[in-house]
């Protein structure tokens, strides 16, 4: 390996994250759940849906974690995958009548084989190289959609409506609450399948393969296979994302998934704090709530209070939520301890 | 007791008030959540970050004008309480906000969201509560549907009736016609090609010789243009937003191309497209609109455009005038008040909806001579009406008759 691709490769790496800080307490996690679990039969629907909103984009952006924080690499393409789920989702629902709930394994699936495939020539990349790559194929896909050829599945520039699903057996409950609790045990269950994943040898090697290549495969870790797997991992839980933001917004269109939205995925990552998967969800409220607050703040100028908060987070703590959730963590132990 | 005091109290208010107001028999006020005595609640919807945000001007044009109203009394005693929301032109973002508007704020209807993709993406909630989607600010054709759709409603003509009266101009003066097509590859682009064609029947694939599309994202389209003029064309469609369509017609005076030029209305700014690429580069365009075009000179003395004029001097004077979407907004603006003048104190959203589907020849100040806004239960496109102009000298000029190109939703 020549000096220049040393520092490359060197300058991109993620800061190891131990294994134990990857996630809550027992504790924490009960409270959060039931938090989550309570919250909604006190708010109006409106407020419902935002906050499926947020445990979808939660879910992308742990995605992105898995791929970042897991084994190192870059993803600035995460809204094609996302794409590529919700319109699995919408197209199966719409053209194909499908029950909505059957359409994610499907999407995830899809998007597991679109981001593993993708995940061969991206080996080849690492760094900077690899997110540019990535970059590419998320300008390329708003377009991919337009396209005439697939105009009669994928309704064009004018995109699909998707109906919302009603809740089942008769609940008394509203189609957001229902959608609300719907998206809330696939999240959680896609994040106890992270967290078990990265424990797992698999986790173990994509972790091996982040801090030191070359030593993960001196140790028989297969390289290759491993990197494009995490790829795979990834894409598939961004699809079911994507699906699940399909049936919430009930519309796919391709300007709904250009490259703001990875980019949008990428500091929610960041913000959250790298590799550690409890983070995502706050870095998920950060995407959505924060643009809502800058615009509430200046209308003419919510680009540039958007800009002037996020600098405020990386300044103060660059780790993300994490550092927070450190910092409150000894100040529980100190007060404890008195 | 006093608790009883007092509502005996507040009923005897309330007695007092009604007697006051039924005095006159068509008195009876009839309120949906977002209107009261004292304030209509509207909510918009604007791209003011993101790719499209230079029609964000459009939302603050609105907002000055309604601060006239207000300034003025207001509408029937009531002021306007306008919201508006940035989208960023996502269409998951513009449900959200959608949601937040009708849910959270309370208002009484959406009013001019902007864009195809943002508006399709909220039509079917806004129709499943029953809240009006008034005057969306979109050419595209599918808005007027009042049987699938009854609480949506579009405003301007739509881009393929415009392009439908280009072709048969073209049938008329020019039937062996040779013609290259320059387009902005999305929607606005496909559906004025798909009104060309459909305008030019059985014979658009003999006539058309070529199509070239670009991207928003690139700097320039010179390459197009030299190779549209190769193909030997002698009628150009410029299907271009302002930026480019500049670009097209100073590469065309550079390389001496000079077909029958028809521009999009979209680019017809005198100020903003045609001055930049040249007054003598830009002789004999062919293009139509239904609005005055600010920054031609024979509405100088006009009393619509002075009007505007003063609109802008005392309530939006950061407002730049020539930017055609001031104009755009001014007019749908005064459209609405139109409407919330007409149904007086019943402010449920059916007679809402009702009273915009009852505008009979409205004429406003910002509109050429002629055209008229009309809808009626079964028409929801209020404009359909258009004028041809040809570019003479430093200006427009109207030629022919006011033409409609009503195309079905």
């Amino acid at each position: 390996m020549s000096a220049i691709e040393e520092t490359v490769t060197e300058a991109a790496a993620v800061e190891a994250v131990p294994k134990k800080a990857m996630t809550l307490g027992y504790g924490t996690s009960l409270a959060v759940l039931v938090l989550l679990i309570a919250v909604p039969l006190l708010v109006k629907n409106f407020i419902i849906f935002q906050l499926t909103m947020l445990l979808i984009y939660a879910v992308a952006v742990l995605a992105l974690n898995i791929l970042t924080g897991g084994s190192g690499q870059f993803s600035l393409g995460q809204s094609a995958f996302y794409a590529v789920g919700a319109y699995t989702s919408a197209i199966l629902m719409e053209h194909g009548g499908i029950n909505y709930a059957l359409t994610l394994p499907v999407a995830g699936v899809i998007c597991f084989g679109f981001g593993f495939l993708f995940g061969q020539p991206a080996l080849r990349l690492s760094g900077v190289y690899l997110a540019l790559a990535t970059f590419a194929l998320a300008t390329a896909m708003p377009q991919l959609l337009k396209l005439g050829a697939f105009e009669y599945w994928t309704g064009g520039v004018q995109g699909l409506v998707v109906t919302k699903p009603d809740a089942p057996f008769g609940l008394p409950m509203s189609q957001d609450m229902w959608l609300y609790y719907f998206t809330l045990a696939i999240s959680l269950a896609i994040y106890i399948f992270s967290v078990n994943l990265l424990r797992s040898r698999s986790g173990r090697a994509f972790m091996a393969i982040r801090d030191n290549e070359i030593a993960a495969s001196a140790m028989g870790i297969d390289v290759a296979l491993y990197k494009t797997l995490a790829f795979g991992v990834s894409a598939g839980i961004t699809g079911v994302a994507g699906g699940l933001g399909a049936i919430a917004v009930q519309f796919v269109a391709p300007d709904s998934y250009t490259i703001a939205l990875a980019i949008s995925l990428f500091l929610g990552m960041v913000v959250g704090g790298v590799g550690w998967l409890p983070g995502s969800i706050v870095g998920s409220a950060f995407i959505i709530f924060v643009p809502n607050i800058a615009e509430g703040i200046s209308k003419g100028l919510s680009g540039a209070v958007f800009g002037v908060l996020l600098f405020l987070v990386i300044f103060l703590v660059p780790h993300g939520a994490r550092q927070g959730a450190i910092v409150v963590q000894h100040l529980i132990g100190k007060l404890r301890g008195n | 007791m006093p608790a009883i005091h007092l509502r005996l109290g507040a009923f005897s208010a309330a007695l007092a008030v009604l007697a006051v107001t039924s005095s006159g028999a068509l008195a009876q006020k009839k309120y949906d959540i977002g209107a009261t005595d004292t304030e209509i609640k509207i909510g918009n919807i604007m791209p003011y970050s993101g790719p499209a945000s230079a029609y964000g001007v459009i939302g603050k044009t609105e907002d000055a004008y309604f601060r006239k109203i207000n300034a003025e009394g207001g509408i029937n005693g009531r002021k306007i309480n306008f919201i508006s929301y940035d989208d960023g032109y996502s269409p998951p973002k513009t449900v959200e906000q959608a949601r937040k508007l009708v849910e959270s704020d309370e208002v009484l209807f959406i009013f001019n969201p902007l864009g195809t993709p943002p508006n399709s993406a909220i039509q079917k909630y806004m129709n499943s509560k029953k809240v009006p989607q008034l005057f969306v600010a979109t050419g595209a054709t599918k808005w007027n549907d009042p049987k699938e759709f009854p609480w949506t409603m579009g405003w301007q003509p739509n881009y393929q009736s415009e392009s439908r009266i280009y072709a048969k101009y073209i049938l008329k003066n020019k039937p062996d016609a040779k013609i290259a097509i320059l387009y902005q590859n999305d929607d606005y682009g496909k559906d004025y090609v798909k009104g060309l064609k459909d305008g030019l029947g059985a014979k658009a694939a003999s006539m058309i010789i070529a199509e070239e599309s670009y991207e928003t994202t690139q700097p320039t389209i010179d390459s197009s243009i030299v190779k549209l003029k190769s193909t030997g064309a002698d009628v150009f469609f410029n299907v271009t937003t302002p930026k480019f369509a500049a670009q097209a017609i100073k590469k065309m005076a550079e390389i001496e191309w000079k077909p029958l030029h028809f521009l999009n209305n979209v680019s017809s700014s005198i100020g903003s497209v045609i001055k930049p690429a040249g007054f003598e580069n830009s002789q004999d365009i062919i293009s139509s609109n239904y609005l005055k075009d600010t920054s031609d000179p024979q509405w100088k003395n006009d009393a619509g455009m002075m009007a505007f004029d003063a609109f802008l001097t005392k309530y939006f004077p950061e407002g730049n005038r020539i930017d055609a979407s001031v104009m755009y907004g001014y007019t749908v603006a005064q459209g609405l008040v139109h409407v919330l003048k007409a149904c007086g104190n019943n402010l449920s959203r059916e007679n809402i909806m009702k009273q915009a589907a009852s505008i009979n020849g409205l004429e406003l100040g910002g509109l050429l001579p002629g055209i008229k806004v009309q809808t009626s239960a079964t028409d929801f496109a209020p404009i359909s009406q258009l004028q041809l102009e040809k570019f003479k000298g430093e200006k427009w000029e109207l030629f022919g008759e006011i033409i409609s190109g009503d195309v079905g939703g």
